[in-house]
């Protein structure tokens, strides 16, 4: 059997090579975890935010980093804690100033980002800070594919007791304000839950990244269907089968892998607006057909 | 639906809502002054008024949104959550990938909260109160595919799920066609003959006079008040007119006719 499969140009990298295995398990959970809070980031209108909060945990990392090395945990830690500042300092500034939040959240960013080079700077070479930014999917070991599986397994949980809270958070918030006294909780709870899958992105595809496989596949999937739940699947789905692409292409063509993964998204989602039913292409072609008719 | 509005129904006649020198208004400028009185459970009571007149501020102030800067709302132990309130421009982002079904069955958040599922009896209450609304057979359409006037009846239905004693309708017919108006307003009626109080903004008097036994005139200030035929009369509507642009140039705005009895 094991002879077959890695006769198999689609399978002999995952057969033959322990790395190869890791990185699919780690963008498996990525696919489960991060993608969903990506979709709630399109559908809340952003989709700039968790790119910019992918930014905002970086100087924790670098403290996490100069603290310990290359330890995972300490990262982890910087990571969450950075992150999670960031998130309550440009929501109360937000919420209490004139500062509207994405003026507050590109503040506290950009000073998060510039500490965080700077951080890194001070011990360390250009390696370590492209192995931040741009992460090591192909050198994940047992405990960071753990952190992944344990991120992604709670924030499954999380969104899928909230799940009716985001989505009203999303779709109508003043009604949710009217309705209930769990808004502020639908707000914060989903900050909480996008620094957790940033920090666990960030060990695989480091934190320029680690928005693709939130932002791609959800804007790809939206292009197809128009109802939030096969959203979610389906964007899910589309982030697994690109994540394999890409590191099939990595593997046969000797590419980077994160960017690989990134690039393999994105041109599934070009692909969505050529074909996808709800891209502007098909609409044009629809409308002129239902005028023939 | 008839059986479950009774516990407020034999409330009706005391009063719901009470004003005590209410002033309401946005960064201290005030926009409805020194409003007294009070509305008896029950009521179908329009509030007309021409623009700027603060119908909406006091909506607003009524739904619990807006602190006033004087006086009080006494809303009888009402619960903020136990009004439904229909905005005029719903914040509600019309992109958003979900169907009509799903829209509608937000209305029962106060029973089913953010985890309980929604069980055969109530999705029944979400197709009949589709159904009401006029919109049956739309149920699997996302709400970006409806037209103004079924996006409004999709509303009302939400409305008629979140069975509040007291529903408030900022301008609900601002954009649509006269059947839809038709329709939504037996709506009305019905839930007035429910026992439940519906306070509405409107600006068309034509349908107020036919539609609303009671109705307030506002113009910054309280011109009129009670049943519709004596409050919208000429004269009335016409001080009322005053009023406005008298505030409006900024001379009176600082004097309230409360202030000036008072001197």
């Amino acid at each position: 059997m094991n002879d077959f499969l890695s006769s198999l140009p689609l399978f002999s990298p995952f057969v033959e090579f322990a790395f190869m295995r890791r990185a699919l398990a780690g963008c498996l959970a990525l696919s489960l975890g991060a993608t969903p809070i990506g979709v709630f980031l399109m559908l809340r209108r952003m989709s700039l935010a968790g790119d910019a909060m992918s930014h905002a945990i970086l100087p924790g990392a670098a403290i996490g980093y100069l603290v310990a090395g290359l330890s995972l945990p300490a990262m982890t830690l910087g990571g969450l804690v950075a992150g999670l500042a960031v998130a309550l300092l440009a929501g109360g500034v937000a919420r209490n100033t004139v500062i509207k939040e994405d003026t507050s959240l590109a503040t506290f960013y950009l000073l998060s980002l510039s500490a965080g080079v700077l951080i890194i700077s001070l011990r360390g070479s250009s390696v370590d800070l492209l192995h931040v930014l741009f992460g090591s999917v192909l050198a994940l070991d047992d405990p960071a594919l753990l952190l992944l599986g344990a991120f992604a397994s709670l924030s499954i949980v999380a969104l899928a007791l909230g799940l009716r809270l985001f989505v009203l958070e999303a779709c109508d918030p003043s009604f949710l304000a009217r309705i209930s006294r769990l808004s502020p909780l639908a707000h914060y709870g989903f900050m909480v839950l996008l620094v957790l899958n940033l920090v666990a992105g960030f060990h695989a595809l480091g934190t320029l990244m680690a928005v693709g496989i939130m932002i791609l596949p959800a804007a790809a999937a939206r292009l197809w269907v128009c109802n939030v739940g096969p959203l979610l699947l389906l964007a899910s789905g589309t982030a697994f089968a690109g994540s394999l692409a890409g590191l099939l292409l990595s593997y046969h063509a000797d590419l980077p892998a994160g960017p690989a993964i990134v690039l393999t998204l994105g041109a599934t989602y070009l692909l969505s607006l050529a074909v996808g039913p709800l891209g502007p292409l098909a609409s044009r072609w629809r409308s002129s057909w239902h005028f023939e008719r | 639906m008839g059986a479950r509005v009774s516990h407020f129904a034999h409330r009706r006649g005391a009063a719901l809502l009470r004003f005590d020198n209410l002033t309401l208004g946005y960064n201290r400028h005030p926009a409805v002054h020194h409003l007294q009185g009070e509305i008896v459970s029950g009521s179908l009571l329009a509030i007309v008024g021409p623009n700027g007149a603060g119908k909406s501020t006091l909506l607003k102030a009524i739904a619990g949104e807006l602190r006033p800067l004087q006086g009080s709302i006494d809303r009888g132990g009402l619960d903020r959550r136990q009004i439904a309130y229909l905005t005029q421009q719903a914040t509600l982002d019309q992109t958003f990938p979900i169907v009509v079904h799903d829209f509608v069955a937000m209305g029962l958040w106060r029973e089913i909260g953010a985890f309980l599922g929604l069980g055969r009896e109530r999705r029944r209450r979400v197709h009949e109160a589709i159904e009401r609304v006029g919109l049956h057979g739309l149920e699997k359409r996302p709400i970006g595919a409806l037209s103004g006037g079924q996006l409004q009846r999709a509303l009302f239905a939400r409305v008629m799920l979140q069975d509040a004693p007291l529903v408030l309708l900022d301008e609900p017919y601002g954009a649509i066609d006269a059947a839809s108006v038709r329709d939504l307003a037996t709506l009305v009626r019905l839930w007035h003959d429910e026992g439940r109080t519906v306070i509405a903004v409107l600006h068309d008097l034509a349908h107020v006079r036919q539609e609303y036994p009671e109705t307030l005139l506002l113009a910054r200030e309280l011109v009129a008040r009670g049943e519709t035929a004596s409050v919208l009369t000429a004269a009335n509507l016409q001080r009322a007119r005053q009023l406005a642009e008298g505030h409006g140039d900024g001379t009176e705005a600082a004097i309230c006719r409360v202030d000036r009895d008072a001197a």
